[in-house]
Formats: C-alpha cells, structure tokens, sequence
C-alpha cells in the first residue's frame, strides 16, 4: 500500500542558501508524525513545500500516489492537503462561523450547506459558543484553535499543524494535545511541527528530527529521545541560545 | 539624423533630470513612511508660484529666491506634516490617499482662489539664450534647470549618505520600530522627509518657472511621471528615482520625436507597466 | 438592526427615491438627484472589487468609458440601440478588465493602484489621438426622436431620474447576491489573508477576475447612462484619474466594504460637491475646491470607517461595518 504521503529528496534553497536538502520520510493514513528540530532547522521550510507555498529545487513529494511538488497551495488544499499557519492568519473582518465557512465551502458550494459544516467543525473543536463573535475578538489559544477548525472544515485527509501549542498556557497545552488526537481518531494524518520536544512526544506515532535543513532522525518517540544524534543537536542549541 | 537623434536624446536628458528631482521628494516620503503623495504636483506648483511672486513683486529672479523657496517649502511639507499627515500614519491605505488627494484639490482651490486660475510665467530671467556645442544647441533654462536639478538630488543624496541625520532618516524608512528603539525620534525624522520631499519638488518648480506656463492645476502634468519614477526606480529609492527619471525623459522625448508627441505618455506608462510586470520590486529597488 | 427593520427601512428610502422627483420638481434639484443616484451606482460597482476583494483601484474609469464609447459608437455607427449597446459596453468591459487584471493583480497594494491609474490614463491618451474615436473633441451623440426605445428624453430629465435609480437598485442587488456567495466569502478572505484563503483552497487570480469582471460592467453601464444623459463624452470627461478616484472616494466615504456605505458616500459627496458649487462656485475663483478638499481630508482623517462605520459606532447595535484593513 502507497503511504498518503511520501516525500523523496525535497530540497529547498533561497539563492545561495539551503533551507532543505535531501529530506526524505513517509506519513501514513492516520498516522501522527512530529516534525521538531532546533531553531532555523527548516522545518516551516518543509511546511511550505508540502502546503504548496513553495515549489521545492528538487525532490518530489506524492500524496495518496500523486505528485503534488510545485502545484500551487489552492491545488494542494483541492487534493486533500490544509495547514495552519505559524503566525495566525484568520480573517479579521469576518466572524468566527465565517471563517470556516471560508474553508468549508471548498467541498460544498452552497453556502447555507457550507454553514452547517462549519458549525459541524466548531462544535468538534469546542468553539461553537464563539460561532457569531468577531474573529479578531478571539484570545491567542482560540484563535490558533480557529485556524484548526477552518483548516479542517476542508474536509483534508492530511492536516499541516505549524506551532498550534507554542504561546499557550500548560492547559491550553493540553488542551491542543487532545484535540490533535482526536482529529487523529477521524481518520486524518497530521504532521505536527513543535519547538519543543516535550509538546508532542505522547501524541506522536512517529518523530521526524530536522537539523540545518536535513533530516537527521526518523523514527518512534521513543528511539528518537535516546538518539545521541537528536541530543547534540538539542545541546548544542541550548548551548547556543540558553534559555531557549 | 544621428545630429537630431543626439540632440533629441540629450533633450530628453535636461527634462529628465527635472523629473527625477520631483520624483526624488516623492520617493523620499513614501521610503520613509509608506504614504504616496498625491499632492505632491502641488508642492512643485507652490514652488513655481513662490518664483513667480518674487520675480513679480520685487523683480527677484527664480535662481536667486530659489534658496527661500527650498526653505519655505520646506516649511509647507514639514508643517502639513504636523497638521495633517501625522494623523494618518496607522490608517488604512485608503484613507491615506484620499487624504492626500483631498490635499491636492485642497492646493489646487487655494491657488486658484489666491492667484486666480490664469496662466503666468516669469520672462526676462537671468538666464536666456542657447548654449551651443558640436552643433548641438540646448536653451540655457533648460540647461540651468537640468543642473540645479542635479545639484540638488546630489545634495539630497549626500545627506542621506554622509550625514547622521541622513542615516537616521535611512535607518526609519528601513525599519521604524528599530529605529526607535535606536533613540530616533520618528516623528521628526516624518516631518524631515514631508519637509525635504516639498522642498525638491519646490525646487524643481523654481527651475521650470522660467520655461513652463505657471497655473494652479500645473502639478497635474508631473505627478503622473514623478508616480512611474518612484514605481520604476523601486519605491523609496533615491538612486533609482534618478536614473528612471533619465531614461523616461529620453523615452518621453525620443518617442514623441520618433512617433506622434500625443502619444508620448502612452509610451511612458507602457513602459512603466511592463517594468512592474516584470519586476514588481522596480528597476532597483530590492525584492 | 433587526432583519425585518432593515428591510423596512431599505423600502421606505426605495419609496422616498420613488416619489422624490415628484415633490421636487426645480430642474436642477432633480438633476443633483441624478447625479447622487450615478455616483452611487459607480461607488457600488467599484466596491464589489475595491470594498469586498480589497484591490483598490483607481482605473475605474476605464471601464465606464469603456461603456460610454462602446454604446454610443455601436449607436453612431450602426444604428444599435443604446439598451444593446449598453450590454455591449458591459461585455466588453469585462474582457477588458480581465485582460487588465490578469497581469495587474500580481502586483499588492500601491503598486497594484498605481498600475490602474496608468491603465486608465494610457486608454484617455490613446482616445484622445484616435481620431475614428473622437479623438480630444469627444463624440456628440445624435439627438434622436425623444423615447424610451432610444434611450433619449429631450423634455425632461425625469426619465434618466428613474433610469439612474433603476440602474442602482440592480447595481445593489448584484453586489447583494455576490457578498451573500461563495464568491463574496472568498473575496473578503482574500482581502484578508490571501496566504490563509489560498491554504483553503481558494485561487486568488479566479476571484479576482470574477470581482473585477463584474465591478468593470456595472461601472460601464452607468458609462452608458451617463453618454445618454449628456449626449456628449470626450476621454477628459470620461476617462479620468479623477473620475476613478471619486467612485472610490464615494465608496470610502460612505464605508468600503458595506452594502449602502457607497449610497451614503454618493449622497453626501454629490451634495458637499453641488453645494459648495452653488454657494462659493460663483466667483470663478476656487472657492468651491478649498471646501471640497478640506472636507476630504477632514473625512479621511477623522472618519476612515466612513459614514457607515460611523453609524456603527454610534449604535453597535447595527450590523458592524467591515473596515478596510492595511494588507
């Protein structure tokens, strides 16, 4: 059977500079992998590519058998693929039910339909009750929660989490784990990239560890946290950057 | 013909240079504070009427109350800074040009109101006649006017090149937060570029009073070009405002040489869309 | 504001539009009202892609007179009627402005409204040499026998009064049905966060087209009425960068973005721009400019929400008003 997703030899480079190289693992349906790595490691870089946002220098990257390198984000998101975004993007001018809606009228055109699903999706993430406020009225945690939701009103069979925990209280932490593993119980993939390790390591099926761009470790949470490879460069970069 | 087309060219040159000037102030304000002035034509119109009144009144030539009209325009940018623009910082992108645009009309009325609508022009000035060189003859104001064009985007560029107030003003179009945390007080380094920028355009009024019909809606004819220059040469580029502003001017006058004078401006925008299709950033201004 | 409030009161203004030229009977106050209703259709028409998609432009009026040469010419040369031309005038100002904007929207912000004006004044050059078209002198539409079929009304200018307020009702309920579509959504996710809308799926050059496709047709039918009311267009009066700027202008000042923001702004515009005429335009001397201008800045300054985000603000109770926001 054909993983959903399969990338071989991305790389990436801006100019002279190499963001990616040689960057190669598999996500399987259903599957939780995390994507960690220190600081500048490239791994929104990969985020990108994958998402459509860039076209990768190299490599190709299939999703449920088919080559998705280089097709533009609206494409990617057409085959299955939704992400979030690091820094949120939610659409301040409209109200929260609106911005799903946004995403779900990418399955369902009409849009009282495209209602209903979104209220769907706010009820599974627990914003229903936010459904008619201002999107910009929203705290931090609930609006990387919106983002969520909007991204998973498209209906994809692959979703891109970029640093939905990072900035959240350790409940909102906890809150965000939860609900990553419940989109995992629909049967969607995810692929989860977190700062810190500690985050996403119950969740996770499976650990992909990037570092200056290449992909230094892949394996179980387990195996991963005793890689001497992944704990120098965790060292290393708390050497570089206490406190980090 | 090569005589023609050489003497054509240079013309286009003179002209250009002028532009580039307008261009300059305009590039300068929107580097520095991401506002595009649409009354800018109105800077260089208050110049040319300043050159006017003083020749008028006192029989003062435009080349010698030149340094006073710098200064009062000067006086105009840095004040409607403080009274008007300051306001508009964090708006929208359409209420700052619809500001500026209610600006423009706002000049354009007071001029009429003050100096009637009717065309005037300065004669007699200091200087007149034609150089000549290598069979090539150019009118001395154009000349004049070419190089005090020069001169002063030079002096506009040294400052902002070699001086600590010039850096400053650099380091706020760069980045406006770090620029503050650096000690720069923004708000002055604002009111220094709306001054600077009315008093290039001043100046280039000054230089054109001696060649150009001088009326209140005269901006019109050179803030369509000073826009293409900024656009072209990358927004908020003072080099890239200069060298655009040569090659429109040659573009402008070789093709109405070259083609039909009407369609001189259809040349230029063209010229200018295919830039910003191919290079959105400018010629020279960084992506 | 309650649903069915709202619906009474867009009756009862539909009601007032209806009968005012029947109370009011002083030619030049009908003609004011003539022009309120035209420069309403046009801020309408321009919000669909400056107010929903947020692509300010300011080369709209190449399409209203992309409208006003096509009809008038098609009427002048071959005989077609001025109804016909102005769907004409529509269609081919849409694939006008599709072949504009195609290339035009990869450029943001300034530099996409810089590029319309050029557009813009770049077809009033071409106009104003081409003499088949006019050239400069403009085009004096023949004084046909005065009807509804020929779209000409010599006696009164009651007709055009009507037609106007036809013209916008339909303008509205377009831009009704767009901002209540999948269409509108996206528009206004674009305007946005155009990164977020293209992650879900949304092509930011398809909608953009479409918004400009339809704005550029609506504007180009008011260029129509606007060649038959006068019976004269020339590329200055048509084809202006001020023109442009003040369908935009209408819009902002009303409220971008808002349904009847653009009413709003048409009627208080038309009213400060006639008044100040009436009353300081006399003189020959520019009065009526200082005025018009020092109420822009005024506005854009202190009131960048526009008049509906004014109402807004006073009775938060109304629907709120969608504010422009820096991209």
């Amino acid at each position: 059977m054909t993983p959903l997703l399969q990338v071989e030899r991305l790389t990436k480079r801006f100019g002279g500079l190499t963001a990616n190289e040689d960057v190669t693992f598999t996500v399987g349906e259903g599957e939780i992998a995390g994507l960690i790595g220190p600081n500048g490691a490239g791994k929104t870089t990969v985020f990108n590519s994958l998402a459509g946002f860039f076209a990768p220098s190299a490599g190709s990257i299939r999703f449920r058998g088919q080559e998705i390198a280089g097709l533009p984000p609206e494409a990617v998101a057409a085959r299955g693929v939704a992400r979030t975004f690091q820094i949120v993007r939610i659409f301040k001018g409209m109200t929260v039910l609106e911005n799903v809606m946004v995403g779900a009228l990418l399955r369902h055109r009409a849009v009282p339909e495209a209602a209903a699903r979104a209220r769907e999706a706010l009820r599974f993430t627990g914003l229903e009750r936010r459904a008619a406020d201002p999107a910009g009225r929203l705290t931090v945690a609930e609006q990387k929660r919106l983002e969520v939701t909007r991204a998973l009103a498209t209906e994809p069979r692959l979703l891109l989490l970029d640093e939905v925990m990072a900035g959240l209280t350790a409940s909102e932490v906890q809150e965000a784990v939860e609900m990553v593993r419940r989109i995992r119980d629909r049967g969607i993939a995810c692929v989860v990239v977190e700062h810190v390790m500690e985050g996403i390591m119950p969740i996770a099926d499976r650990m992909l560890v990037l570092e200056r761009g290449r992909l230094i470790a892949d394996g179980p949470p387990q195996a991963i946290a005793n890689d001497p490879a992944v704990i120098a460069a965790y060292l290393g970069e708390e050497y570089r950057a206490p406190g980090a | 013909m090569t005589q023609i087309l050489l003497q054509t060219i240079l013309s286009g040159v003179l002209i250009g240079l002028v532009y580039a000037l307008v261009a300059v102030g305009l590039t300068l304000i929107f580097g520095v504070m991401d506002i595009v002035n649409f009354a800018h034509g109105e800077f260089l119109m208050l110049g040319m009427y300043a050159s006017f009144w003083g020749w008028a009144l006192w029989k003062l030539d435009p080349l010698f109350t030149l340094p006073f009209t710098a200064l009062g325009l000067f006086a105009v940018g840095a004040l409607l800074y403080r009274l008007v623009i300051r306001r508009i910082i964090d708006a929208p992108m359409l209420s700052q040009v619809f500001t500026t645009f209610g600006l423009m009309i706002l000049f354009r009325g007071l001029a009429q109101y003050l100096w009637s609508p009717d065309f005037r022009s300065v004669e007699h000035t200091v200087v007149a006649g034609k150089v000549a060189f290598a069979g090539l003859s150019f009118g001395l104001p154009q000349v004049t006017a070419a190089a005090g064009a020069v001169v002063t985007t030079g002096a506009v560029w040294w400052f902002l090149r070699f001086t600590r107030l010039g850096a400053a003003l650099e380091a706020t179009a760069a980045d406006k937060e770090a620029a503050a945390l650096m000690g720069i007080d923004g708000q002055k380094m604002f009111a220094l570029a709306w001054g600077i920028g009315a008093a290039c355009a001043g100046v280039a009024g000054a230089l054109l009073s001696a060649t150009y019909p001088i009326f209140p809606d005269v901006g019109a004819s050179f803030i369509l070009v000073a826009f293409v220059l900024v656009a072209l040469g990358g927004f908020g580029s003072v080099t890239g405002a200069f060298w655009a502003g040569i090659l429109v001017g040659v573009v402008e006058v070789v093709g109405g040489f070259l083609w039909d004078p009407a369609y001189k401006m259809v040349l230029v925008l063209s010229l200018y869309l295919l830039v910003v299709w191919l290079r959105p950033q400018g010629l020279l201004g960084k992506a | 504001m309650s649903r069915r409030a709202g619906t009474a009161a867009l009756l009862a203004a539909l009601l007032l539009a209806a009968v005012f030229p029947l109370a009011v009977s002083r030619p030049a106050w009908q003609n004011t009202a003539i022009l309120m209703l035209m420069a309403a259709q046009l801020g309408v028409a321009w919000n669909i892609l400056g107010g929903y998609a947020g692509q300010v432009s300011l080369g709209h009026a190449a399409f209203f007179g992309t409208g006003a040469y096509v009809s008038s010419l098609l009427s002048m040369r071959l005989g077609l009627s001025p109804w016909l031309g102005m769907l004409a005038g529509a269609l081919v100002a849409s694939a006008f402005a599709v072949v504009i904007g195609w290339p035009c929207f990869r450029l943001k912000g300034h530099y996409f409204a810089m590029a319309t004006i050029a557009v813009v004044e770049i077809v009033q050059a071409v106009v104003n040499g081409w003499e088949r078209l006019g050239g400069a002198v403009g085009l004096y539409l023949p004084l046909a026998e005065s009807g509804f079929a020929g779209f000409v009304f010599n006696r009164s200018k009651l007709p055009y009064y009507y037609i106007a307020l036809a013209l916008l009702v339909l303008t509205l309920a377009v831009n009704w049905l767009v901002a209540r579509s999948r269409t509108g959504y996206y528009l206004r996710a674009i305007k946005d966060e155009p990164d977020a809308a293209r992650s879900l799926g949304v092509s930011l050059t398809r909608y953009k087209l479409q918004a400009i496709a339809l704005s550029a047709a609506l504007a180009a039918m008011g260029g129509t009425l606007y060649a038959q009311k006068e019976l004269f267009i020339d590329p200055g009066s048509t084809l202006s960068t001020s023109l442009s700027i003040k369908m935009s202008l209408v819009a902002i000042l009303g409220g971008v973005g808002t349904l009847f923001g653009p009413v709003i702004g048409a009627a208080v515009l038309t009213a400060i721009e006639e008044g100040s005429r009436v009353l300081f335009g006399g003189t020959g001397r520019g009065t009526d400019l200082v005025v018009y201008g020092l109420l822009i800045v005024l506005f854009a300054v202190y009131q960048p929400a526009g008049i509906m985000g004014w109402i807004t603000g006073r009775w938060p109770g109304a629907r709120a008003a969608r504010r422009e926001e820096e991209p």
